[in-house]
């Protein structure tokens, strides 16, 4: 019990208790055009490959990614995994005929679902364009008329496997190969959805794009795989954003993000994920910078059980510059395993990590990064600072950085700092006359104010919204 | 009214106060002074509420109202307001943007723009000496110990207390900042009608704040009541009249 409360706000904790919870639990009946059978096994496999009509590479791909996924062991650092049941998800659900250029023409549960989620309205008001996967297929697609003349390609995985094979076969798997991680390895044999962009020479896409994926049904596995493309001096904003129903059955989401940011581009990729507390989120996210490229992960992590997800930046040209600006808010029954990794392959490559979580009602924030520096790259630099806030006794923080710097003429920066909101910072705020969930809510904000400030205005007032409402009850 | 009668008050187990009453009535200027640990800084944290602060025996009322059972925020919502000794500092909540929450949670009715909100909030920074970009820094975040002083009467500004309680708002100022602050208040007790209650060691703070009535601590009781002369008498001659022994 909070020490700081009078009676009245006793009795308004019942009526803060109902607005905390999540707004986006809701489910919708299912009216799949194709469900397949429950469980993994290469008939599954083939199945998604012959719905799909796909190609001899990639129905190859996937089988021999299947074998590699049997044989990799589970990761036995990081979160525990323990708890998932292969046998028991469902790996590919057809929602719907194809993807719609025009909401009209989504089915109407779906399109409910995207209205309640206020995709339409964000696609009007500062969007470029937009990609809607439910469950395992993009199901609405649309991009601005000017940014498709100036060659913008943005499209659906599977749409692009079509239609640009060739670029498509040369990037695939690449950077992330199936033998990467267990999960990589699933993600490739099963992957379905998925955004493909790619931005010609020169290019800047100056409003976001954005992927929004739901999952709708209880034990469904959504395995999106996205491949971006940023071409010499070009520019893309790439948001993505997940939520889910809940459900007591857990569900599992693990994407697959590929990214190639040739000389001189830039790409920014933001994500607020915000699953419901039951799916796991186990994603492997990779950048390949050449020289001068910059890339940016802003990685936002509030929803779901457990997330490994730590989004890595191989800086292979010189002068290459990475980001990864993290926030992980972890509540009861959360496990938030995050951070990021910078692998420096060339000379007067520079680095940024930057992570804050937060930790609240028995939940569990860890910061786990590397940090390279190989034989070569000389003259590169590294930042790395990690915060952590813990709001109460039952929460639970810790850091697990890796640094090898095998180069001496490189430097490396590591800051770490690990703070409980104080007493006496609530109670100087409340003397101001704010109750003591508004008091804990503007040091929370300030506190991740350094990495909200990076994000486009409407996600910001999202990400803070989001938060709030997760820290709504987390008092005493 | 301010009034505090018989209040005792304890940290853990120690006694800190011992049975104190005074009362402040609106626009009115009461200075407390009395040695380190005599008690002075206790009082004001007991009468906006810190936990630590456990009220005994006694009671505080403001314009009638039991504070005793209040919340810190309740407390403020009365019209308390308190000019801390140590201003915390709140890494990343903008100094600006916290006042016009502040100004929007206390003057709900007023319809003021953000950005007419900020014209006035410049014009009182520039007049008490506070530098502008501050105000875009995180509250009191890398401010010096006069900065957070000044930070906290602007702050005074935005809320509009009714009764204002100055924990030792003059250590750490220098003499042109604590001329600007002390006649700020002076300005607001007068044109306001706010009651003020002066914590200080020092007389030179009631030079431009008058003080109405001067009162003594010492070991948690209070032991000398009188007007601005017992300020100028307790600088000169110490608390005790030992010097004169």
């Amino acid at each position: 019990m909070s020490k700081f409360v009078s009676k009245k706000v006793e009795e308004a904790s019942e009526v803060k208790k109902t607005l905390g919870e999540y707004k986006y639990g809701f489910a919708m009946p299912e009216n799949n055009v194709y469900k397949a059978e429950k469980g993994l096994n290469e008939k599954v496999v083939e199945k998604i490959s012959e719905i799909k009509d796909e190609s001899e590479w990639m129905r190859e791909f996937r089988k021999k990614s299947l074998e590699i996924f049997y044989k990799k062991e589970m990761p036995k650092w990081g979160a525990d995994l323990s708890e998932i049941n292969f046998d028991e998800i469902y790996y590919y659900v057809k929602p719907s005929n194809g993807q719609e250029k025009s909401w009209d023409d989504v089915p109407k549960e779906i399109k409910e679902t995207y209205d309640r989620l206020g995709i339409p309205e964000a696609e009007k008001e500062h969007l470029g364009g937009i990609k809607a996967q439910y469950e395992s297929e993009v199901v609405y697609g649309s991009l601005m008329e000017r940014f498709k003349k100036q060659g913008i390609v943005f499209m659906g995985m599977d749409e692009a496997l079509k239609e640009y094979p060739e670029m498509v076969k040369e990037h695939f798997g690449k950077l992330i190969p199936p033998s990467d991680n267990k999960f990589a390895a699933l993600n490739s044999a099963v992957w379905s959805g998925g955004s493909f962009i790619y931005v010609p020479k020169g290019v800047k896409v100056d409003l976001p794009l954005q992927a929004y994926f739901r999952i709708n049904s209880p034990k469904m596995g959504q395995f999106e795989r996205t491949l971006i493309i940023v071409d010499e001096g070009a520019y893309v904003h790439y948001v993505e954003g997940c939520t889910a129903p809940i459900y007591s059955v857990d569900s599992l989401h693990s994407a697959v993000v590929e990214i190639y940011v040739k000389k001189g581009g830039r790409c920014r990729y933001t994500t607020i994920q915000n699953w419901s507390n039951n799916v796991y989120n186990l994603v492997t996210k990779r950048a390949r910078v050449e020289e001068e490229g910059i890339m940016e992960w802003i990685d936002g992590n509030l929803g779901s059980k457990i997330t490994m997800k730590y989004p890595a930046v191989v800086l292979a040209g010189r002068k290459a510059h990475g980001e990864v600006l993290s926030i992980a808010v972890a509540g009861k029954g959360q496990h938030q395993d995050a951070g990021g990794k910078c692998i420096h392959m060339a000379p007067e490559t520079t680095s940024r990590i930057i992570s804050k979580s937060i930790s609240m009602r028995g939940g569990r924030s860890s910061y786990r990064g590397l940090i390279n520096i190989l034989p070569g790259a000389k003259n590169s630099r590294s930042k790395v600072v990690c915060d952590a806030l813990i709001l109460d006794k039952e929460s639970r923080s810790d850091t697990y950085p890796v640094n090898k710097i095998g180069e001496k003429e490189s430097i490396l920066e590591h800051e770490a700092t690990v703070s409980k909101i104080g007493e006496e910072q609530l109670f100087y705020l409340m003397s101001r006359g704010f109750s003591e969930e508004e008091a804990e809510a503007m040091i929370v904000n300030g506190f991740m104010e350094e990495i909200v400030k990076e994000l486009p205005m409407e996600y910001s007032v999202e990400l803070n919204r989001l938060i709030a409402l997760q820290m709504e009850g987390s008092v005493g | 009214m301010l009034e505090i009668s018989n209040l005792k008050v304890k940290i853990d187990k120690k006694k800190i106060l011992l049975g104190v009453d005074l009362s402040i009535a609106s626009g009115e200027v009461v200075a407390v002074m009395g040695p380190n640990g005599s008690g002075k800084s206790s009082m004001a944290y007991s009468l906006m509420g810190h936990p630590k602060y456990e009220v005994v025996e006694g009671e505080m009322k403001l314009d009638g109202k039991v504070l005793n059972e209040m919340s810190p925020d309740e407390r403020a919502n009365a019209g308390l307001y308190l000019a801390n000794q140590y201003p915390m500092a709140i890494e990343g909540l903008g100094s600006s943007r916290f006042l016009w929450q502040l100004y929007k949670k206390r003057h709900p009715d007023k319809r003021s723009s953000i950005i007419e909100f900020k014209k006035w909030l410049a014009l009182q920074a520039e007049s008490l000496g506070l530098k502008k970009e501050l105000l875009s820094r995180g509250l009191n975040q890398d401010f010096s110990g006069g900065e957070k002083k000044k930070m906290e009467i602007l702050q005074m500004m935005v809320f509009s207390p009714k009764y204002v309680i100055l924990d030792e708002i003059d250590s750490g100022l220098d003499v042109d900042a604590l001329e600007k602050i002390a006649k700020t208040v002076a300005k607001v007790a007068k044109e306001m009608k706010v009651g003020v209650l002066v914590i200080t060691h020092y007389n030179r703070i009631l030079k431009y704040l008058k003080a109405d009535k001067v009162v003594v601590f010492e070991n948690g009781v209070v032991t000398k009541r009188g007007d601005a002369k017992l300020a100028e008498e307790v600088e000169n001659k110490g608390y005790s009249k030992k010097e004169d022994e």
